[in-house]
């Protein structure tokens, strides 16, 4: 009998050294449920800043309505001051760190090496469309045109995350098309940038993080 | 029908050896202790696996530097390609003969 399932065995050992050897496989569910917990409550802060700024009128679906003139425009510096700026900074740096967090007690657990080729390959993969995207986007900012910040954000991100979905656990890429997705129907709404937002950092990462932890960790 | 089981490339009749090539076969170059690590070998036998796949021409071995640490790090040949592919062909023939 034994023998019989030998070539079975061989070639999943096989698959899972191939695995191992090109993909972080470590990435946790859960890293996916705190960074979108992260992401609802600095877009719950967020929309509490929005709010009291703005008069309170149906958003318009114009993104003319979203292009500050030029004497509105802030200067980088008081931009970098402003308070959604600062929220969506701290928000970035929770989610990272809590991701990382859940990661990391995850490889220990499984006894694979954090930091390794494949880590640096994803980390690469992943960054380098984000950063990209982060300088358009700031460019973006400097013209006014604050209408496409919130569909940019998710689009890049989304990008990103296509593009570093070969190097990890690959059904990461469906989260990175629903954002895409997301981000370019956002770009006709543009006044509701703020629940688009929510949606894709929030509550899709949410989603996908269960979906992966009952898929790969429950024990 | 021809049997699979010649198909087998006889010097992969090893768990070591099949980890060396398939962690090969998907990374443009592998370290030794990056092999150690995934494949939980003692140094000398990875060490010995490696010079015996080498020898037959199936994987080239590149010597280099990283500061004035040496890194040795392994690559698959064409000829280990084309034999490893072969090999898991025939695992794969033997599957569905067990089905049948």
């Amino acid at each position: 009998m034994n023998s019989r399932n030998q070539p079975i065995e061989t070639l999943q050992d096989i698959k899972n050294i191939m695995n191992r050897s090109s993909r972080f496989i470590s990435l946790s569910g859960l890293s996916g449920v705190a960074a979108g917990v992260c992401a609802l409550v600095g877009a719950w802060f967020a929309h509490g800043v929005i709010n009291s700024g703005s008069t309170a009128r149906y958003p318009s679906k114009h993104l003319s309505d979203y292009v500050l003139s030029d004497s509105a425009i802030p200067t980088m510096r008081a931009f970098m001051g402003d308070r959604l700026f600062q929220i969506a900074v701290l928000t970035f740096i929770a989610a990272f760190g809590f991701s990382f967090l859940f990661t990391y007690l995850r490889s220990r657990k499984e006894n694979i090496p954090v930091w390794g080729t494949a880590a640096r390959r994803l980390m690469w993969n992943v960054l380098l469309p984000m950063m990209v995207g982060g300088i358009f986007l700031l460019k973006l900012i400097e013209a006014g045109v604050i209408g496409l910040i919130a569909p940019g954000c998710l689009i890049f991100y989304g990008l990103a995350l296509i593009n570093g979905s070969k190097f990890t656990l690959g059904e990461i890429r469906y989260l990175g098309y629903a954002n895409v997705l997301l981000g370019l129907i956002n770009c006709w709404y543009p006044g509701l940038g703020i629940y688009f937002w929510a949606m894709g950092f929030g509550v899709l990462h949410i989603v996908y993080g269960v979906v992966m932890w009952n898929k790969y960790e429950r024990a | 029908m021809k049997n699979p089981i010649e198909q087998l490339q006889k010097v992969f009749d090893s768990r070591v050896r099949l980890g060396i090539m398939s962690a090969l076969m998907v990374n443009d170059a592998v370290s030794f202790n990056e092999l150690k690590e995934l494949i939980q070998v003692t140094d000398g036998n990875l060490a010995s696996h490696l010079k015996a796949l080498e020898e037959n021409g199936l994987l080239k071995v590149n010597k280099g530097f990283v500061g004035r640490k040496t890194n040795t790090t392994y690559s698959v040949t064409k000829v280990g390609e084309r034999s490893f592919r072969q090999h898991l062909d025939a695992l794969e023939q033997m599957i569905k003969q067990m089905g049948k």
